[in-house]
């Protein structure tokens, strides 16, 4: 069928792709574009400037905002993939009574509307009477993050062939060898996969973010949130175009090692 | 060849095993001595494989005792053991190349690092691997990964060698080549090796000893040749190589001799220990099965011919008693043929007879079953 394509549907797949790109980045390469905009105006390109960057530092509720959304981010994906893998673990090592409710309830935060988990968690801790911050936020984000890590890493285990464990305590290894010697590394693509996912949850999360956080522990999607109304100022873009940077950087890094892995018949 | 020692490495001792309602295992009693080659032969299902596991510690016995060494190890988790297994599946680590693999257990027990890559390097030559130190598992085949889970087994220098369907998933020729190679590998170690499997002929060209399992009972144990020739259960006639299986009920039981009356006719065999009267199966080899144009004294057995099939240097005959069953006889290509539809009588000699009490539970009787270690010529 490939072959029967003629230069004109070769030329309007370019064109769909094309379109289909266009649609999806374009957004991002304004922003980025804009950042470096003298104007303080999203809408004419005046001139070339850092200075955005430079004010960007000296914003302090965007910088704290930035630093809360990186504290609560990686307690998120620490303590996610830390529970989210051994749940995964036992899950699929162990048969215990109910494990078919347990496995159904895991998806329940992945499914459900984010408002209502918003507002549930806020009526939760109003009920035991904690005062919103960081806590409430991480424990609000590590909700519905986990979920995803359990799910990756039990795919993860699900292709894997159990007497590896069992090849490795008879030749000596204990438990806790085997898990840190072999367990572990193999599984280590999935808990990779499931901590990425919880990461972006986290670090982009609004709603249930709004219902969830105090006045001092504003997130940096939250403070744009509100900065919407009176108009987003220059230096978040350059701030976003940093995030945008270093996310890629972080792909690349993932894609090489992949790559690397590949290369050494790991996967 | 290692000489057999008479010392009992491993025994296990009215061991029973449950999966909550089911019994796998049903009072299994077995010594295996020092240097042996011992194989445990049954259908899926018959309890080997989780005998085999109870040995090395990845199931609980239900109740009974193994002692490896003297040493009762039933509360002892499987990296307390001086046992190393080779798994069907080869479980070699995915993310270690063939070099880390093998010195898995070395490092576990904290051998310094010139002495680990002596011994890798050893066991990589003793399996005709090396060179493949960097390889990965992905990147090798089903017969190279099996030498290197073997390898990773014996760099360890373990007591017993368990080994589970170990040739399973190799094609046939790779197999038998293996085969030869491990029974080698065995004699030149002095390892004792228990070794599980379904393929009988595997198990005759390999062991020293053959356990037979069937339904979680052992049903005989003891030298290829005596599992061949002396069958002692239906069951054990039946399993290993091909066998003629008659029904016959014992007429007259005079002395050695002992007529046995079957569906349509009768034979007159050597026997002693049976009763008149007596339920029996009697069961002939088919390259022991002969037949003539008349009747043959002490026997009477009639048949036709009905097919001839061709296996390559032996020609399978088989024939039709007038009940219906069918008798398989085999002679060697080049043997004149009875053309099909021709009356025969069947005949064997009465040395070649394997008589068998047909009353279950004698046959069963575990106390009998219990392994006498005898020198073996």
């Amino acid at each position: 069928m490939i072959k029967k394509h003629n230069k004109l549907t070769k030329l309007l797949t370019m064109v769909f792709l094309t379109l289909i790109y266009i649609f999806l980045y374009l957004p991002i390469v304004v922003i980025i574009f804009f950042s470096f905009n003298t104007s303080k105006l999203n809408i004419v390109f005046q001139g070339f400037t850092l200075q955005w960057y430079g004010v960007m530092l000296q914003n302090t509720g965007l910088m704290s905002s930035l630093k809360n959304t990186v504290i609560v981010a990686i307690s998120t994906v620490v303590i996610s993939v830390i529970i989210g893998t051994l749940a995964a673990i036992g899950m699929y090592r162990y048969e215990f009574k109910g494990k078919g409710i347990v496995d159904s309830f895991l998806y329940i935060p992945i499914v459900i509307p984010e408002i209502v988990m918003g507002i549930s968690l806020l009526a939760f801790y109003h009920i035991l009477n904690l005062s919103l911050g960081l806590l409430t936020l991480i424990i609000a984000h590590v909700t519905f993050a986990m979920p995803f890590v359990v799910v990756t890493v039990r795919s993860r285990i699900a292709g894997y062939d159990m007497s590896v464990e069992e090849a490795a305590m008879d030749l000596g290894a204990t438990r806790l060898h085997t898990l840190l010697r072999v367990t572990l590394p193999i599984i280590a693509p999935g808990i990779l996969s499931g901590a990425m996912l919880a990461l972006t949850l986290s670090l982009d999360d609004v709603i249930v973010s709004f219902f969830t956080t105090g006045i001092d522990s504003v997130t940096l999607p939250i403070y744009i949130f509100n900065k919407v109304k009176t108009g987003v100022s220059p230096d978040v873009n350059a701030l976003i175009t940093v995030i945008i940077i270093v996310t890629l950087l972080i792909l690349l890094l993932m894609r090489t090692y992949e790559a690397k892995s590949q290369r050494k018949g790991r996967i | 060849m290692a000489p057999m020692s008479e010392k009992v490495m491993v025994e296990l001792h009215n061991v029973d095993k449950s999966f909550g309602e089911n019994k796998v295992v049903k009072n299994l009693n077995l010594r295996i001595r020092e240097g042996e080659f011992l194989t445990m032969l049954g259908p899926s299902g018959c309890g080997k494989t989780t005998t085999l596991r109870m040995i090395a510690g990845f199931e609980d016995v239900t109740t009974g005792t193994i002692m490896i060494e003297g040493e009762n190890v039933v509360n002892k988790p499987p990296y307390r053991r001086n046992v190393n297994t080779v798994f069907q599946s080869y479980a070699l680590f995915p993310h270690m190349n063939v070099f880390d693999n093998i010195a898995f257990g070395l490092t576990e027990k904290k051998v310094n690092k010139q002495e680990i890559r002596q011994r890798v390097t050893e066991m990589l030559s003793l399996v005709q691997m090396e060179g493949y130190e960097q390889r990965m598992p992905s990147q090798m085949s089903g017969g190279q990964k099996q030498r290197v889970a073997i390898a990773r087994a014996l760099v360890n220098r373990p007591k017993v060698l368990l080994l589970d369907e170990p040739l399973g998933a190799l094609d046939l020729k790779l197999r038998k080549q293996m085969q030869v190679e491990l029974k080698h590998l065995q004699r030149k170690l002095g390892i004792t090796f228990i070794y599980v499997t379904h393929d009988q002929e595997e198990s005759l060209t390999m062991s020293d000893r053959i356990a037979v399992m069937n339904n979680g009972i052992l049903e005989q144990i003891g030298s290829p040749d005596q599992i061949y020739n002396q069958p002692a259960t239906k069951f054990v006639a039946d399993f290993i190589g091909e066998s003629n299986i008659l029904e016959a009920a014992v007429e007259i039981a005079d002395g050695a001799n002992l007529k046995v009356v079957f569906e349509t006719g009768y034979a007159v065999v050597k026997a002693t220990g049976f009763t008149k009267d007596e339920a029996v199966y009697i069961s002939v080899r088919p390259e022991k099965l002969k037949c003539a144009a008349a009747a043959v004294p002490g026997f009477n057995l009639k048949g036709v011919v009905k097919e001839h099939i061709y296996v390559g240097s032996i020609i399978k005959t088989i024939i039709e008693l007038p009940d219906g069953q069918e008798l398989i006889m085999s002679s060697l290509t080049g043997t004149p043929l009875i053309p099909p539809g021709e009356t025969v009588w069947v005949y064997w000699e009465k040395e070649d007879t394997v008589i068998l009490h047909a009353n279950e539970e004698r046959i069963y009787n575990l106390s009998e079953q219990v392994p006498k270690i005898e020198v073996r010529a």
